[in-house]
Formats: C-alpha cells, sequence, structure tokens
C-alpha cells in the first residue's frame, strides 16, 4: 500500500483542505464527524471528571474519598509498593527496584540494531538476566539472601517473561531446525508436538507443568513450582515462535542455502551464518508480536496462585481499608502493561516500516 | 519411564489410576449449568456440563467479537478522519492490556452495580443489578429451543445454497421469491416449535418482577457469565479489527475505483465489492484468531465461572486424579479446536472465489 513517495516529499496540504477531505467530504461525512466528535468529547470529559476532577490523590483524604464519585488515586499512592514489588522485604526493595529496570534497560537495547548478531543479543540478555537474578535473589556481594515465594509484583512478571524469552528462544530455534529436518520421522514428529501445544490453551499448560509435572516426574526433577511454570510457558512460546522462525527460513531463496553447499560450508556453519540471521531478519516483525503478546499473556500465572503484578494489585485492594477502590487500582496495573505493551507495539510497527517487510 | 514414575507417585499418595472415578458422584455444586446438574450426578456429567458451558461462552463471544471487530475495522478504513481516530483508540486501549487485568476490570464493574432491591428496570423488564442482568425470557423447555436453532441454522445454510446456485440461473426474482418462502417457512416452524414446547401452566413470555430481594422470572445472565462474554469479546474485537483492516487495505484500489466507475454508489462498492474480497482475503487469519479466541475462554476460571478448565480443576481437588483429568481437558481442547479450524475451513473453501470469479 505504499506509494513511490516518503513522507516529506508530498506537499504538506493547508489545514483546511485537510478537515475538508477527511472530515467533511460528503454529507454523511459530516454527519458521521459530528455524532463520533461528540461520542469522543463526552467520553474523553467523563473520563477527564472521573480521573482529575473528582478525584483525590493524598492518602490523608481516605474518607472523603469513599464518598467522591470520582476516581481514588490515594489508593495507588498508598499502595504502590505492594502493587510493585508484592511481598519483597521492605528495606530491600531497592533492590527489586533496580532488577525491574536491569530487565526494562535490557528489552530497550536489545531495540538498538548494534546489538542484532548472533553474540551480542545473547550477551545482552544473559547478562541483564544475571544482575536481575543477583539483585532479587541476594547471597553475594553482601546482600542479604531473599526466597523467591518472597518475590512478586512488576518483579515477578519480569522475571517470568523474561526467563521466558530467554529459554524459549533457542528452544524455538532447535524446534524449527528439528521441524525442518530432512528425516521425515523427526519433522513429523515436531510437527505434531508443535501443532498440539499450539491448539491447547496457555493456561492449561501452566497448569499442567504446575500440578502435574510432580506426579510424573522423580523427585529431585520436579523442582520449584515456579520454575516448572516458567519451563512450561517457555515450551510453548518456543513451539509459536518455532512456527514464526520456520516462516522466515521458507522465505528465503532456495539459493541462498545451494550457494552455502557449493562453498563448501557444513551444515552449522550455513544454519548459523545464512539462514538464521536472514529468517530472523526476515520474522523480525511477527517475532516482536509473539514477545509482547508473551508479556501481557504473562498476568495468567496469577490464576496459577503467584503474586505477580495483577495479583499483587487486587492484595493492595484487598484490604477492607481499601476495597472500595478495586478499579482504581486495575487502572493503575492496566497503565503501566499499558506503556510497555504500547511502547514494544509501536516500536515493532516502526521497524515493520523501515525494514520494509510488510510491503515485499 | 514417565508412567512408571507416575504410578509409584500415585500409589504413594494412595491413588489409584483409570477412569473409573467418572462413574462416581461428584458431591460438589455448580453455579451455571445448562442441563440438569445435582450434587448427585457423577464426574462425567460434571465434565460435559463445564464443556457446555465452555462452548456457550464461546457460542456468545466469538460471534459478538466478530460484530465488534468488523465494525471497528470498517471505522478504521472508512476514509473518515474522526470514525478513524475512535477506532485506534479502542484498538490500542484494549489491545495493549491483558485480557485477564480486563476480565477483573469488567466484573468489579458488574458487581459495583446497585444490588436488586435498587435498582430500577430500564423500559420495566431490564434490570441491571450487582446480581446479575435480568432480561425478558420464553417460558419454554431447552429441547425446543435446540430445534428451533436447528431449524434457523437449516433456514440459513439452505439461502447459502440459493445463493451459490444463483450465477448459475438467470431468474434472479424467482430465486428472491424462494428465498422469502424459505425464510416464512422457516419462522413459521420456529414459532410452533415454541410453543409446542412451552412450560405447562405459565405465560410463553416472561419478565423479570422485583420480588422480595431478588428478581423472579425472565432469564437471568450471572454477572461471571456476562464479565467473561463482555471480555473476551471486546479484546477479540480489537484484534479482528486489526485483522479486517489489513483485509480492507489489501483489496486492490482499482476494484472499487471500477465499481465507481460502474456507476455503484459508495454503499455498494462497500457492501458487494470490498467487503465480501475483504472477507475473502482474511478468512485464514480470521480462523487461527477464532481458535485462539476460543482458547481465551479458560480464564473464566479467574472470575470463578464453571468452565471446561474450572470443572476439570475442581475435580482434580477432589477426586485426586490429576493425570486422567489433565488428559481429558487436553482431548476436549485438542477436538474443540480442530473441529472449530475444520469447520471455519469448510466455510473458507466454500466461499473461495474460483474459476472467471479470480480476476483481481
Amino acid at each position: 500500500m505504499t506509494v513511490g513517495f516518503s513522507a516529506h516529499q508530498i506537499p504538506r496540504q493547508p489545514l483546511p483542505q485537510i478537515l475538508k477531505d477527511h472530515y467533511f467530504a460528503t454529507k454523511v461525512d459530516t454527519v458521521v464527524t459530528v455524532s463520533f466528535g461528540l461520542l469522543t468529547l463526552w467520553f474523553l470529559w467523563s473520563i477527564l471528571e472521573w480521573a482529575v476532577l473528582h478525584a483525590y490523590f493524598d492518602p490523608a483524604n481516605r474518607d472523603a474519598c469513599v464518598q467522591s464519585k470520582g476516581a481514588c488515586w490515594a489508593v495507588v499512592s498508598a499502595r504502590w509498593r505492594i502493587v510493585l514489588f508484592g511481598l519483597y522485604p521492605f528495606e530491600e526493595q531497592w533492590r527489586s527496584g533496580l532488577a525491574c529496570l536491569a530487565i526494562i534497560l535490557t528489552v530497550g537495547l536489545s531495540c538498538l540494531p548494534w546489538f542484532w548478531n548472533a553474540k551480542r543479543l545473547p550477551m545482552l540478555w544473559i547478562a541483564g538476566f544475571a544482575a536481575f537474578y543477583i539483585l532479587m535473589r541476594g547471597g553475594v556481594f553482601g546482600l542479604t539472601p531473599v526466597n523467591e515465594r518472597d518475590w512478586g509484583g512488576l518483579a515477578l512478571t519480569l522475571f517470568i517473561f523474561a526467563a521466558v524469552v530467554l529459554i524459549g528462544m533457542p528452544l524455538a530455534i532447535v524446534f524449527a531446525l528439528l521441524r525442518r529436518s530432512e528425516l521425515p520421522w523427526i519433522s513429523r514428529t515436531m510437527a505434531l508436538v508443535i501443532d498440539t501445544i499450539r491448539s491447547l490453551p496457555l493456561l492449561t499448560i501452566m497448569f499442567a507443568f504446575a500440578i502435574v509435572l510432580p506426579f510424573a516426574t522423580p523427585h529431585w526433577m520436579s523442582g520449584q513450582q515456579l520454575y516448572r511454570v516458567i519451563v512450561g510457558y517457555a515450551i510453548f512460546f518456543a513451539c509459536y515462535q518455532a512456527e514464526i522462525i520456520r516462516g522466515g527460513m521458507q522465505s528465503l531463496p532456495a539459493g541462498q542455502e545451494e550457494a552455502a553447499k557449493a562453498l563448501g560450508l557444513g551444515y552449522w556453519q550455513r544454519i548459523s551464518h545464512i539462514v538464521l540471521p536472514q529468517a530472523f531478519r526476515n520474522a523480525l516483525p511477527p517475532t516482536i508480536n509473539q514477545v509482547v503478546i508473551t508479556f501481557k499473556e504473562t498476568s495468567l500465572v496469577t490464576i496459577i496462585g503467584f503474586f505477580d503484578i495483577l495479583a499483587s494489585g487486587r492484595a493492595a485492594s484487598g484490604t477492607s481499608e481499601w476495597s472500595f477502590a478495586t478499579v482504581e487500582v486495575y487502572v493503575f496495573v492496566a497503565f503501566i502493561f499499558f506503556v510497555f505493551v504500547f511502547s514494544l507495539s509501536r516500536y515493532g510497527a516502526y521497524l515493520e516500516r523501515r525494514l520494509g517487510v510488510g510491503v515485499r | 519411564m514417565m508412567v512408571l514414575t507416575a504410578r509409584t507417585n500415585l500409589a504413594a499418595q494412595g491413588l489409584t489410576s483409570g477412569f473409573g472415578f467418572l462413574e462416581r458422584t461428584t458431591g460438589w455444586r455448580i453455579s451455571f449449568s445448562l442441563i440438569e446438574y445435582s450434587t448427585s450426578s457423577t464426574y462425567a456429567r460434571a465434565i460435559l456440563v463445564g464443556l457446555l458451558n465452555s462452548l456457550f461462552l464461546g457460542v456468545l463471544s466469538l460471534p459478538l467479537a466478530t460484530l465488534i471487530g468488523i465494525s471497528i475495522g470498517v471505522m478504521r478504513t472508512s476514509g473518515n478522519g474522526m470514525a478513524e481516530l475512535l477506532g485506534t483508540i479502542y484498538v490500542e486501549i484494549f489491545r495493549n492490556v491483558p485480557i485477564i487485568l480486563q476480565l477483573f476490570f469488567w466484573y468489579a464493574l458488574l458487581l459495583a452495580l446497585p444490588s436488586p432491591r435498587n435498582a430500577d428496570p430500564i423500559l420495566g423488564s431490564i434490570a441491571l443489578t450487582g446480581r446479575g442482568i435480568y432480561i425478558p425470557g420464553l417460558n419454554v423447555s431447552g429441547a425446543s429451543v435446540l430445534v428451533a436453532v436447528l431449524i434457523l441454522l437449516a433456514g440459513a445454510a439452505l439461502h447459502l445454497r440459493g445463493r451459490k446456485t444463483r450465477w448459475a440461473r438467470a431468474d434472479r426474482g424467482q430465486i428472491r421469491r424462494e428465498q422469502r418462502f424459505l425464510w416464512a417457512v422457516a419462522s413459521l416452524f420456529t414459532v410452533m416449535c415454541f410453543w409446542l414446547g412451552r412450560l405447562p401452566g405459565t405465560p410463553l413470555l416472561s419478565l423479570p418482577e422485583a420480588r422480595g430481594l431478588n428478581f423472579d422470572g425472565g432469564i437471568s445472565i450471572s454477572p461471571e457469565l456476562m464479565a467473561c462474554v463482555i471480555a473476551i469479546s471486546v479484546y477479540g474485537g480489537a484484534y479482528i479489527a486489526e485483522i479486517i483492516r489489513s483485509g480492507f487495505n489489501a483489496v486492490p484500489k482499482g476494484m472499487s475505483e471500477a465499481g465507481r466507475a460502474l456507476g455503484l454508489s459508495g454503499f455498494q462498492v462497500f457492501a458487494r465489492i470490498r467487503l465480501p474480497l475483504a472477507i475473502r482475503i482474511v478468512m485464514p487469519t480470521m480462523i487461527n484468531q477464532f481458535v485462539w479466541l476460543f482458547k481465551a475462554t479458560t480464564i473464566g476460571i479467574a472470575i470463578s465461572f464453571t468452565d471446561f478448565f474450572m470443572v476439570i480443576s475442581t475435580s482434580i481437588n477432589q477426586s485426586g486424579q490429576t493425570l486422567e483429568l489433565i488428559g481429558i481437558l487436553m482431548a476436549g481442547f485438542l477436538a474443540i479446536n480442530y473441529s472449530l479450524a475444520w469447520v471455519l475451513n469448510r466455510v473458507n473453501d466454500a466461499i473461495a472465489l474460483r474459476g472467471t470469479q479470480l480476476r483481481m
């Protein structure tokens, strides 16, 4: 759908002309513009009234809050530490905050093209994840140890997300290679596994790994519930991501691999130097999309009983003192998710335009 | 190896394997059921209740999501700036927040509605209360509703058949008369079906009436079901809107220009050229989306809507037959998702353009 001009080559039209073309071109357009415009205004006004004009921000005003018909942001200013850090020891919460920053920084740096090669990106993620783990777990460098059971809030959500991507990505490459194997029994088995897992809901996979695995494996293999859920989620992620990578591989011209073969490169050299780099480039937009979805669906662990940001949000308004302000806490948590997900998906859309992948 | 470990682990807890437990009575209650169920029903029946509830939720929310998706998608490609703005706001808000958080949000809002005692029925017959939503209903048996739905489905199938042969036959007027006759017969049968199936000693139409602390009569929709339907259709609608939008963008511009050149009106170009082509373009993506949305119905467990997943997990808690029940859960989802995809793929084949229609 792109025309042969870039944005700055098209002469800008004067504002009245834009208004006429896009808002008041026909009578029907005028009616639509006016009615939708009024609807939007009414909507924005009610939100403004609820969220700002009639709202209270100071926890001291709790009693006034109960009477008011506006939002009660006081609950957020009183309980934001619970929402972000859960039951993490109060004096140590700066560690939790720093750890969250480490993950956010890792995700942010992965967006820079400088990191996009087979050495730098894994190094970046392993470093970010290690920093997170050391800060949270403690026990070294004079940090007091904190058990995983006490992790919670945003930190736990980010931990599960980062661990799933870190384990799932290499797994996805393995799955995709097995799926493309020339031995039919390998590729067919892998296809069956991938299709089966893809047609099951994530929640049932997490549930199976959390509840069933201890029955089916020897005691020493079952490990902590948190890590079992992460492994289950990583396998689920890998099945989706494997199909995306396979799509990227299939869109490569066959000549690429044939040329590599003709040059005498071995299988691993072909895969790591010719096929995978190009496949990842082709598959970049759907990969970002998958990462975004993974981050959003991390919130499902709250159903299995983990104290992630959603559960800690519910706990923040769970006491009788703030029980009337549930909606405000949900809006606050939703806002946190929105900021992460919206910026990542905008970045994905920008990348898609820049690489021109969507056009070809 | 895993089976053996599972056996020893189970035996250690004094549990027997096998599906014999399905014949045992459950002893627990299910709050929402489409078929008869009591505490003395068997596990098999409880699982059937859960399965039907899941399907019911899917049948309600998938079409609703499609409806929302198509309207928003059309808004975003309408060329009217205000409509596009509103559509964009909708998509960005609801796509970037986890569905489970949205579910909690809607559930909190629904529970915050006034209690039945203080609720004021709208138009004298629809009551929105914190305990559920009450709408007028028919006093008919479940079987006759099923037969009526089947009659209407058969009518729709015959209607589509008529459309398919329309290009082969010259006399359009006759076909239109046939279709009108078809629908008259179908609606006559439906009314007759309701009349025969009405419960003895009650008026055909039942209206909700305030009685004591609650409402009586009519159909009551529990806040759990309502919240699930709203959350899934609003969230799914945002995704479907994006698919529809890409479909409209993929229809070649020349098609609608040719339509305009032939003298079709703006609406005719939309309804006869752009919409049918866009639907055919997006159909494969939509099938994936429907399967994915159906998997999302499992989130109902978060607010204890008794769907398939919830019944299975309660059964696991109560009976301890973990492995068997997980097996049933996975088999159920595989069966539903594969049949859903199969049916939609047949629809896709049936409406695909072929032969001389394929001049794009």
